[in-house]
């Protein structure tokens, strides 16, 4: 009898380890239905392009990004978002470098937004011999392949992973602004709209919040030590925010900042109301995509988050248009990076006058791009100098502040 | 700081009680056939999509599609039971074991097949207003949860003991071979008791996503496991136990994130499960059993 229990308590603890891994093997099986139903529109724009680009040289763009699993709409975003870029370079004529031009291909890898999977679809598209290499789309994934680019010597330009570590290779670059950046906007944001207590709820097993984090609570404390009066933390998987929201909410806190993911923070965000808080919210730019994951908007009425990018603008009216007309759906900040993203590797091609990597890093560094993101130039360490906007959800939508 | 903490014990109680309801699946399972049936965490999970299916595209009122919920999943826990377990009610546990873990895989990666990885917002079917008693909060699908979960209890309890398919299912659950020879159908009353285990799972199931409102694949498998901890901790086998454990462990878990650490929550309920093993090998209500060698 005893036995049976031990070899089953034995057993649990398998499983449970295992959870993850079963989840992973049966998400790949998965992945190509997703990819091959957003793959038709890509194949329909490839033929279309095939025809205006006869007689033009190849360049591949690689790409990696998690079309599955619970960040989906990031990764999602970013390949449509490249795809336009895309076919508009090519119906454009291509890229002239020198007296060769080129035709823009993607070759874009689902990585679920994990780090073993962003590993072998790197790998993947080195062998299908990638000339530039736009990703990763999360923060986790894009520090696992770093050394491997810079091994491979592939210039590669991250769309939106926001870590500092991102860019320590002298071959990587980055498009969308770093985590202790926003840690101290949005500190700053704290203390400009005068709000005497603050708390925070953030994700410690992961690099893009715990940055945040940190940078948020050093710039506030620097400033007035006084004002983040609850601290609470919670782990990658969590469904559970009861007890932290507890916390928080007998902390007084009139404001709460999230530096997460949509995913988790759409069970905040309930939770919060359930709970029967009435605090404010303001997060991170993680927050894009929040009103497709809540069950109900005015959850997130009045919440601020960090974006580069908004879809309302005049400025992104055309690529909004054609977004729409392709996809259905309105572009996040994660398209309009995927587009820059592309825009950048043209740039480079073009200043460099050559598609060899290193005459692209070095160009790097010399182009000034405008883009939906803004204007972006890039430094030699690899970060971008732009500056970010606040976005409010206002009645259901995101707008600008 | 008493409201807090009172806050906390609610939140504790409502997620114990949650755990209770799957526990005790998983005890009524041990008793009647002595196996631990790792598949009851993913028919949590079953209920929860059916629950989707039933509301958001079938447009079912929200009563019968609860009760559609509830029958699937005593279907599909009757319908394992016969194609998976049956066969091998004469096999080494073992053998049992890891067909029920292959069970749980399958559930999951059948799930993961029709509705991907990506979770699914789904909007709560119990709409109740949050209750203030003093400065204490006390959120709808708190009270909802801590009402159901009660009275599934008494009810289940009442079955058990004065009804006499409750007195079959503790014949069997004492000695099988006697229980056959009083003319007791000992594989009607198997399959009754997968029936109700995963009835109760449903329940669970339908109580798990109006709270959290996201449906994924593997939603199942935490809480069942929690749930199996906390059915050897209150003494597997026993039915108050599961009760008793489930609300201990939620109580725990819900204490040691908000006073100790939300990082070591999951290794002190694991700790004090530990603990309790070794002080009293049977669980805190089980019943100590001589095995003769």
């Amino acid at each position: 009898m005893k036995k049976v229990v031990s070899v089953g308590l034995a057993a649990a603890m398998v499983v449970s380890m295992a959870a993850c891994g079963g989840g992973e093997t049966a998400e790949t099986t998965a992945a190509p239905e997703t990819s091959a139903a957003s793959g038709d529109t890509a194949d329909t724009q490839a033929e279309a392009a095939d025809d205006a680009a006869e007689g033009m040289e190849e360049f591949v763009i690689g790409s990696t990004g998690p079309l599955t699993g619970s960040a989906a709409s990031y990764g999602t975003s970013v390949k449509q978002g490249e795809e336009i870029a895309i076919q508009e370079i090519n119906e454009a004529g291509g890229v002239k470098v020198g007296d060769t031009t080129y035709k823009l291909v993607l070759n874009f890898q689902d990585d679920e937004a994990k780090e073993d999977k962003a590993v072998t679809a790197f790998n993947t598209l080195v062998d299908a011999g990638m000339g530039a290499y736009v990703g990763a789309v999360t923060t986790g994934s894009c520090l696992a392949q770093t050394d491997l680019s810079y091994e491979a010597n592939i210039l590669q330009i991250t769309p939106s992973a926001s870590a500092e570590a991102v860019t320590v290779n002298p071959n990587v670059f980055r498009l969308c602004f770093t985590d202790p950046l926003q840690g101290q906007m949005i500190a700053q944001y704290v203390i400009d709209n005068g709000y005497e207590s603050v708390a925070v709820l953030w994700n410690n097993a992961d690099e893009y919040s715990a940055g945040i984090h940190d940078a948020f609570v050093e710039s506030l404390e620097s400033q007035d030590a006084g004002l983040l009066v609850a601290d609470e933390s919670f782990a990658t998987g969590d469904v559970d925010f009861n007890t932290q929201l507890t916390q928080i909410k007998n902390s007084g806190a009139k404001l709460l900042f999230v530096p997460a993911y949509y995913g988790d923070v759409a069970y905040i965000v309930q939770q919060a109301k359930d709970a029967g808080m009435d605090c404010d919210f303001v997060g991170s730019d993680g927050w894009d995509g929040i009103l497709g994951q809540v069950t109900d908007a005015t959850l997130v009425e009045g919440a601020v988050f960090l974006s580069p990018f908004l879809a309302t603008e005049d400025s992104a009216a055309d690529f909004v248009s054609k977004y729409e007309a392709a996809y259905g759906a309105t572009p996040d900040q994660f398209a309009a990076d995927g587009y820059d993203c592309v825009y950048v590797v043209k740039a480079a091609m073009e200043q460099a006058g050559s598609v060899e990597t290193d005459a692209l890093i070095q160009a790097m560094t010399e182009i000034t791009v405008d883009g939906l993101t803004g204007q972006v130039t890039f430094d030699a360490s690899g970060e971008p100098t732009k500056s970010a906007k606040f976005v409010q959800i206002v009645n259901g939508e995101y707008t600008a502040m | 700081m008493l409201t807090s903490i009172m806050e906390q014990l609610i939140n504790g109680l409502r997620t114990g009680s949650i755990y209770a309801l799957i526990a005790l699946g998983y005890t009524m399972v041990y008793g009647i056939a002595k196996m631990i049936n790792f598949a009851h965490g993913d028919i949590i999970m079953v209920g929860a999509y059916t629950l989707y299916i039933g509301i958001a595209l079938l447009h079912l009122p929200v009563i019968p599609a609860m009760l559609l919920t509830a029958a699937v999943c005593s279907v599909l826990g009757m319908l394992i039971e016969k194609i998976a377990y049956k066969p091998l009610r004469k096999a080494p546990p073992l053998a049992v074991l890891i067909t029920a873990i292959g069970m749980s895989y399958f559930l999951q990666s059948v799930a993961l097949l029709i509705f991907s990885s990506t979770p699914i917002p789904f909007k709560s079917v119990i709409n109740l207003e949050a209750v203030q008693l003093g400065t204490v909060n006390i959120s709808g699908i708190t009270i909802v949860t801590l009402a159901v979960t009660t009275l599934i209890m008494i009810c289940l309890t009442l079955f058990i003991n004065k009804t006499k398919a409750g007195s079959a299912m503790r014949a069997v659950s004492e000695d099988r071979g006697a229980a056959e020879l009083m003319g007791i159908n000992v594989n009607r009353t198997i399959s009754m008791t997968f029936a109700i285990g995963s009835a109760l799972a449903a329940v669970a199931g339908i109580l798990y996503i109006c709270q959290y409102q996201s449906l994924r694949p593997t939603l199942g498998a935490l809480p069942g496991i929690k749930a199996f901890v906390a059915a050897v901790l209150g003494g597997i086998g026993s039915v108050p136990g599961a009760m008793l454990g489930g609300i201990v462990l939620g109580l725990i878990e819900s204490l040691s994130k908000a006073y100790i650490s939300t990082e070591l929550a999951d290794a002190i309920v694991f700790g004090v499960l530990v603990v309790v093993l070794l002080v009293r090998p049977s669980g805190l209500l089980g019943k100590k059993k001589l095995v003769k060698v």
